[in-house]
C-alpha cells in the first residue's frame, strides 16, 4: 500500500493536473452563467464536445497526419484554438438565443429554463450524432473518433519517477493562461463590470443602464470559449472524441464548480484542479473505479462545512 | 456481450408485462406460418443503428447473405429476413419481441446480439415458442435459464477468458500480468475468468478497474507503469480500449497489450493509432476470416467481400452459420417455430465458423476461441488458441 504511493504519486498528480485544467476551463462556463442567471446550463456539455469537433475539423482540413515540431506546431495550436473558441462560444451565444432568451423574455420560472437545457443538450448530441459527423466528418455518427497525434509526446523533465510531457505542460498552461485572461476580463473591463454587476442584482443593474442582454450574451460568449479552449486541449491531449464526449465530463466540470464555489471564477479554477488530484490520488488506494465516488464524497464533505464551496459564491463579490 | 446492465431490471420488469400479451395472442397459431407456406419469416435482433452497432453489422450481412444465396436457389420455401433494431437495449428489445412474434409471425430469431437484450427477452422469447439462435451473445449465464428455444452457435465468455491467458502463458511465459476493465458486466466477468486462469497457471497477477465513461486512464496507466506487467489484459470494448493503450504507450508502457472480443474491430487500430496498436493481441469466440485464409473461409470471404463491399468482420461467419442452421431446418420441411426448434435439436453441418451442433442447453458443442493480432495495422487471424503461433 504504501510502496503503491510512492510508486504512483507523482505520476498520478501529474495526470491529475492535465485532466484537473480540463475540469476547470469547463467549470467557467457553468459558474458564469450560473452567476449572472442562476441557471445550470446542461448544455454547456456540448458546447464543449462542438469545441471538439471545431479543432478536429480543422486537423482534418489541413491535413496533419502526424505530429508537428516548432512553428507549425505553434502555428496549428493557434489556429485550433481560434477556430474551436469561436465554434464553441458562437455556439454557445446561439443556444442562449434559441433556448434561454425567449423564456427569460417571457418571464417563465426557471425550472422551465433547466428543462429546455436538458432539451438543448439532447438535441445538440443527436444533431452531431445524426447529421453532423456523418456529413461532415464521414464517419458513423456514434462511434468514438480517433484524432492524429498533433504534440509528439516527448518527455521534458522528470519529477521523482514522474514523466512530465510536452502535451501535459501545454494542456496546464494554456489552461491557466485563459483563465487569468478570463479573470481579468471580468475584473476589469466594463463589460466586466456589468457581468458582475448582474450577478449581484439584476434589478438594480438595469437601473444603472446595463444591458442585461447584453451582459447575458457577453456571459455565454466567454463561458463557451473557455469551453472550446477546453475542447481543443482534450482533443490535443486524449485524442478521441464522440457525439456524448462532453456528458460525464460536464458533470465533473460541474462539481468542479460546485466545489470551488459555484458563481466564482477563482473557484473554478481550484474545484477544476482540486478534483483532478483528489480522483487521480484516490485511485491510488481503491483502484481507479472509486474515482467518481471519492471526487462526491469529498464533495460532500466540502458542502458540509462550507455550503457555498472552498471559496464561497462570490461572482457579485469580486474586486470591482 | 453484455451493455447496459443498468436497464435490465427495467427491462426486465416489461418482460414480465408483454411476454403475458404475446403469449396469449400466439398459441393457437404455434407462432408462425400455416404448414404449406411459400416464404417464411426469420428475424434479426440487435443494435443496427446504436454506438455498438459495429459490431451487429457483420453478423446481419453474414444471416443476409446465406439467405439471400438459399432464396436464388428457387427453393419451395422461401425465407425473408425481417429485422429488429434493439439498439442493443433490453428494453427496447422487450418491446420489439411481441411485435416480431404477435404482428410479423416470424418463426424463427437470429439473435438478439448481445447478451444484456438476450437475458432481457429469453423467457419472451421461450414462451411464445420462438427459437432464437443467437450470433454474439456470449454470457455464460444465459444457457442457466432452462429456456429451450434458445441457442446460441458462439462459445462464451467462461470459454473465452481461459482461451486467451492459456495461450498468453504458453506463447509468452509471463511472471507478472495486469488486469484491467471498465465496470460493465461483460467486462468485469472477462477479466474476472483471465485473472482466475493467470493464477491457477502461477502468473502474479493485479488488477484495476475504471467507468465506463471514463476517458483519461492517467491514474490505471501509472499502476500498469509500477507494475511492471511482461503483459496486459484488457476486458471491455474498442472504445476505451484504444485510448487506453495509446495512453499506456506514451507513458513508455511496452508491454504485449492484449483484449478480447469487445476490442476486436478496425476501430482499436485508428483510435490507438497504427503505430501503438501494433503487435495488439486480441482473443475471440468468433472466426474472422482474413484475406490469407484458405477453403470454405475464403470462399466465404470472397463472396462477402462482392456483396457488401467490405471485408467480413466480426461475427460475420456466426451470423451466416445461425442463418444456415434455420436454412436447414426449412429445407427439411419445417415451417413451424414448433418443428423449427425440433429440428435445431438434431442439426449438425460444418459452419464456415466451426462445426454446428447444440448442446441440450443451445450451447454450441464446439466453443473455439481464436486468436488474432494487429500486424502493419491490420487486425489478422493467427487461428485458434490452442494451436495459434505469435510471430515475434
Amino acid at each position: 500500500m504504501l510502496d503503491d504511493l510512492s510508486n504512483q504519486f507523482l505520476p498520478s498528480t501529474v495526470g491529475g493536473l492535465a485532466a484537473g485544467a480540463i475540469f476547470a476551463l469547463l467549470a467557467l462556463g457553468y459558474t458564469m452563467v450560473y452567476g449572472v442567471l442562476r441557471l445550470i446550463n446542461f448544455a454547456h456539455s456540448e458546447i464543449f464536445m462542438i469545441g471538439t469537433f471545431a479543432s478536429l475539423f480543422v486537423l482534418t482540413t489541413m491535413g496533419v497526419t502526424g505530429p508537428l515540431t516548432g512553428f507549425a506546431l505553434i502555428g496549428m495550436l493557434l489556429l485550433m484554438l481560434v477556430v474551436s473558441m469561436a465554434a464553441a462560444g458562437g455556439a454557445a451565444v446561439l443556444l442562449e438565443q434559441v433556448a434561454y432568451r425567449p423564456l427569460r423574455k417571457k418571464g417563465a420560472s426557471r425550472l422551465a429554463a433547466l428543462i429546455s437545457a436538458i432539451g438543448a443538450s439532447l438535441f445538440l448530441q443527436e444533431f452531431f450524432a445524426l447529421v453532423v459527423i456523418p456529413a461532415v466528418f464521414d464517419k458513423a455518427g456514434r462511434n468514438t473518433t480517433g484524432v492524429p497525434r498533433l504534440v509528439d509526446r516527448d518527455v521534458v523533465f522528470t519529477i521523482g519517477n514522474a514523466n512530465v510531457r510536452t502535451d501535459h505542460i501545454i494542456v496546464i498552461v494554456a489552461a491557466i493562461a485563459m483563465m487569468v485572461l478570463l479573470d481579468q476580463i471580468v475584473n476589469r473591463s466594463r463589460m466586466g463590470r456589468g457581468i458582475r454587476a448582474t450577478a449581484q442584482d439584476p434589478e438594480a443593474a438595469v437601473l444603472m443602464g446595463v444591458n442585461i442582454d447584453n451582459v447575458v450574451r457577453m456571459t455565454f460568449l466567454l463561458g463557451g470559449a473557455m469551453a472550446g479552449v477546453a475542447g481543443m486541449l482534450y482533443v490535443m491531449e486524449y485524442e478521441v472524441t464522440q457525439y456524448n464526449e462532453g456528458f460525464v465530463l460536464g458533470i465533473k466540470a460541474f462539481t468542479a464548480a460546485v466545489l470551488g464555489g459555484i458563481g466564482n471564477i477563482r473557484g473554478a479554477l481550484l474545484g477544476g484542479f482540486a478534483l483532478g488530484l483528489i480522483e487521480n490520488w484516490g485511485a491510488i488506494f481503491l483502484g481507479s473505479e472509486w474515482k467518481d465516488v471519492i471526487a462526491f464524497i469529498v464533495l460532500v464533505v466540502v458542502l458540509m462545512f462550507r455550503p457555498t464551496g472552498i471559496l464561497g459564491e462570490s461572482l457579485q463579490r469580486a474586486r470591482a | 456481450m453484455v451493455r447496459r446492465a443498468g436497464f435490465l431490471a427495467a427491462g426486465m420488469a416489461l418482460t414480465l408485462t408483454l411476454s403475458a400479451c404475446a403469449g396469449s395472442g400466439d398459441d393457437s397459431s404455434g407462432g408462425g406460418g400455416g404448414g404449406d407456406a411459400t416464404s417464411v419469416k426469420i428475424g434479426f435482433m440487435g443494435d443496427l443503428t446504436g454506438e455498438n452497432s459495429a459490431i451487429v453489422i457483420p453478423p446481419r450481412n453474414g444471416a443476409k447473405m446465406a439467405f439471400d444465396e438459399y432464396n436464388a436457389t428457387n427453393p419451395d420455401v422461401k425465407i425473408e429476413m425481417v429485422e429488429y433494431d434493439s439498439q442493443g437495449k433490453p428494453e427496447q428489445a422487450a418491446v420489439l419481441v411481441p411485435q416480431a412474434a404477435g404482428t410479423d409471425k416470424i418463426v424463427g430469431l437470429i439473435g438478439p446480439a448481445f447478451s444484456g437484450e438476450s437475458k432481457a427477452v429469453g423467457a419472451q422469447l421461450n414462451e411464445a415458442g420462438i427459437p432464437s439462435v443467437s450470433a454474439s451473445a456470449t454470457n455464460p449465464g444465459l444457457a442457466e435459464n432452462g429456456w429451450e428455444f434458445w441457442h446460441r452457435v458462439v462459445a462464451n465468455d467462461n470459454d473465452q477468458g481461459p482461451g486467451i491467458a492459456n495461450f498468453l502463458v504458453n506463447e509468452l511465459s509471463p511472471k507478472k500480468a495486469f488486469v484491467v476493465s471498465d465496470d460493465q458486466e461483460y467486462s468485469v466477468g472477462l477479466a474476472e475468468t483471465v485473472t482466475t486462469a493467470f493464477k491457477e497457471a502461477g502468473v502474479t497477477t493485479e488488477t484495476d478497474r475504471f467507468a465506463v465513461t471514463a476517458s483519461d486512464y492517467s491514474s490505471t496507466v501509472s499502476k500498469i507503469r509500477t507494475s511492471n506487467a511482461d503483459v496486459i489484459f484488457f476486458g471491455g470494448y474498442y472504445a476505451q480500449a484504444g485510448p487506453l493503450l495509446k495512453q499506456l504507450r506514451d507513458a513508455g508502457v511496452d508491454a504485449p497489450f492484449v483484449s478480447g472480443d469487445g476490442s476486436l474491430d478496425a476501430q482499436l487500430v485508428s483510435t490507438a493509432g497504427a503505430e501503438a496498436a501494433e503487435g495488439a493481441i486480441l482473443g475471440c469466440p468468433c472466426n474472422i476470416p482474413s484475406e490469407d485464409v484458405t477453403g470454405p473461409l475464403k470462399e466465404f470471404y470472397d463472396n462477402y467481400q462482392s456483396a457488401f463491399d467490405v471485408p467480413p468482420a466480426i461475427y460475420a461467419t456466426e451470423g451466416y452459420d445461425a442463418a444456415t442452421a434455420f436454412i436447414k431446418a426449412v429445407e427439411a420441411g419445417n415451417t413451424t417455430s414448433a418443428d423449427i426448434n425440433e429440428f435445431l435439436k438434431t442439426v449438425d453441418f460444418e459452419g464456415v465458423s466451426k462445426p454446428i451442433k447444440f448442446q441440450e442447453n443451445g450451447e454450441p458443442e464446439a466453443n473455439d476461441i481464436f486468436i488474432y493480432q494487429v500486424k502493419d495495422g491490420k487486425i489478422s487471424l493467427l487461428g485458434a488458441s490452442d494451436e495459434a503461433k505469435l510471430e515475434s
